[in-house]
């Protein structure tokens, strides 16, 4: 289905709520609130002329750099194994309130997706069956991908950096010099 | 006996019997560092719990603090049976959201250096299934076929693991003189290593009853867990990425999309996942061969600036039909010359999510033969 019709439908689903779609190259962008992303995707999944079956991938995004004072982004990338065309599905949360709902019962490759965003970014997918950190130990403070970040001295008792050989060469160099 | 207590002791007795079994980090069958957490009764699975990390390197991270340029070496660290892919998808990102074009000649030799090393994944995971069943000899076997793809990619790029072969606009080098009849030479041998391999264990009588009608995944689930390439194709999805959302030269080769059949069992079991990697092998040399006759003259890498700095807030993603499927590269760029954020989304990922759910009521020994027929590599689950 070509930009045009895939907006109309999702027109259809929202009615008079605001939404943002950009056509690309090869696929659609939709920009939506986070209150319509279980209508939103559970239409894009069952309406028999889009069926978006498969969930490439969940991503996250902190627009922290990109704007002054913006939340987080979780994009959606959907494609549809019968009709061969692609969506993305773009919902953004604040900084203060990073809640999403959760698609897990929707597609299964969203348990895990959803966990790995939820590790590196601290989003909260509600209603999530098992929500718990899965690349980084339970024990981890913070997530990494976070813009404000800071890698911490120690990590679980051990010293976050080292001293390497090079280190010893540049603090000989630069007492050389001094001398 | 009182029936009451007759269905007390019955759960007491479950929680007795039970037991929780850790297999791995360190097990020979887990190919890298993944942790199983079985609750076994007896020799049957009642649950199963995975527990993936050990290898995350924080490349997403890495990605943000280097250049465009800079951070293709560490792509290859994400995958290091298949660096090709993961360079090649990521370069293609990047491409996408410059807009730059690459020549002809470039992608043409980008296809030749995904195949082969797509023959060299194959024969690995073929041969790590069977030497996950107790067949010792295949996987060797195999090895040596893969040292000889190792040897012309080492000709090609200087590399043999960790390739850095692909550049934003093209590739970093053409092809040396004696090359070509080295790679005919050896797509020769490979047809009659198949059919060796298919005669030494493929349809082994002991083998084809570890394999068929373990671990079935019905095309629906498939779907639903995000399986990509090989494990989709057998669960009966007719889908490639390769002829279906062509890229690169793909569009001007011929070739077939083999299928699970159900070639001994059912569709979607081991035995189909495990075969249909041996029809693809025998397809990735007939693409080689049209690409060793097609290839135009040319140059290798295209009009690329000096400095990539794509537009504040622009973003792409691509996808490359990777040895382990549909592998997702999403790049978003913030007007400097370092990436804004990377992403990738792996097969393996999605594959190994399955595994908790498909698990219950089968014996170990069969988890074995279902995991290692799902191609996991470890450092591509974990990043």
């Amino acid at each position: 289905m070509d930009v045009e019709g895939i907006k109309s439908k999702i027109r259809e689903v929202l009615g008079d709520v605001p939404f943002e779609c950009t056509g690309f190259e090869g696929y659609v962008c939709v920009n939506i609130r986070r209150e319509d992303l279980l209508k939103v995707v559970s239409f894009l999944k069952e309406d028999p002329s889009l069926r978006m079956d498969f969930l490439m991938a969940v991503t996250g995004v902190d627009l922290a750099g990109i704007e002054e004072g913006k939340g987080f982004r979780v994009l959606y990338h959907l494609f549809s194994y019968t009709h061969r065309h692609t969506v993305v599905v773009r919902v953004d949360v604040p900084r203060d309130d990073p809640t999403v709902p959760s698609l897990a019962h929707l597609y299964g490759s969203a348990n895990w997706n959803e966990r790995e965003v939820y590790d590196l970014f601290g989003i909260v997918f509600q209603g999530h069956p098992d929500l718990r950190r899965i690349l980084l130990p339970e024990e981890w403070i913070g997530h990494p991908l976070r813009k404000d970040y800071k890698q911490p001295d120690t990590i679980l008792g051990f010293p976050a950096t080292r001293t390497t050989m090079m280190d010893k060469v540049r603090a000989a160099r630069a007492k050389g010099k001094e001398e | 006996m009182d029936e009451r207590l007759d269905a007390d002791t019955s759960q007491h007795d479950k929680d007795l019997r039970e037991m929780v079994l850790n297999m791995g980090p360190h097990h020979p069958s887990t190919h890298g560092v993944i942790r199983f957490i079985l609750r076994m009764d007896g020799e049957v699975i009642s649950s199963c719990d995975i527990d993936i990390g050990y290898l995350h390197r924080g490349i997403e991270k890495i990605g943000e603090m280097v250049p465009y340029q800079g951070f293709v070496p560490y792509t290859d660290r994400v995958d290091y049976l298949g660096a090709m892919f993961v360079n090649h998808g990521y370069v293609m990102a990047v491409e996408h959201l410059l807009g730059i074009e690459v020549p002809k000649r470039a992608e043409y030799l980008r296809v030749l250096a995904d195949e082969l090393n797509r023959i060299a994944s194959h024969l690995i995971c073929l041969g790590s299934i069977t030497m996950d069943l107790g067949a010792y000899t295949p996987f060797l076997h195999g090895i040596r076929e893969r040292e000889r793809i190792n040897d012309i990619i080492e000709e090609l790029c200087g590399a043999r693991l960790t390739y850095n072969y692909m550049r934003v606009g093209g590739v970093s080098f053409d092809l040396t003189p004696g090359l070509r009849s080295k790679i005919l030479d050896f797509l020769d041998g490979l047809d009659v290593f198949i059919d060796e391999f298919n005669r030494l264990i493929t349809f082994n009588e002991i083998f084809v009853q570890r394999c068929a009608n373990i671990g079935v995944v019905s095309k629906e689930e498939a779907i639903s867990y995000g399986f990509v390439g090989p494990n989709l194709r057998a669960s009966g999805v007719d889908f490639d990425l390769r002829r279906d959302v062509p890229y690169s030269a793909y569009p001007e080769l011929e070739f077939e999309v083999p299928v699970g059949r159900g070639f001994v069992g059912t569709v979607g079991d081991t035995f189909d996942r495990f075969y249909l990697r041996i029809e693809e092998m025998r397809q990735s040399a007939r693409i080689i061969r049209q690409v060793l006759r097609k290839i135009p003259p040319g140059p290798i890498l295209g009009k690329v600036p000096k400095k990539i700095k794509p537009e504040k807030g622009k973003e792409a993603f691509s996808r490359v039909e990777s040895a382990r499927g549909d592998l997702f590269t999403y790049v978003m760029a913030d007007g400097t010359e370092k990436p804004y954020r990377v992403h990738f989304r792996t097969g393996s990922f999605n594959a190994l999510s399955i595994v908790p759910k498909k698990v219950a009521g089968l014996m170990v020994a069969d988890l074995v033969a279902f995991f290692a027929s799902l191609d996991v590599i470890a450092p591509e689950t974990d990043r």
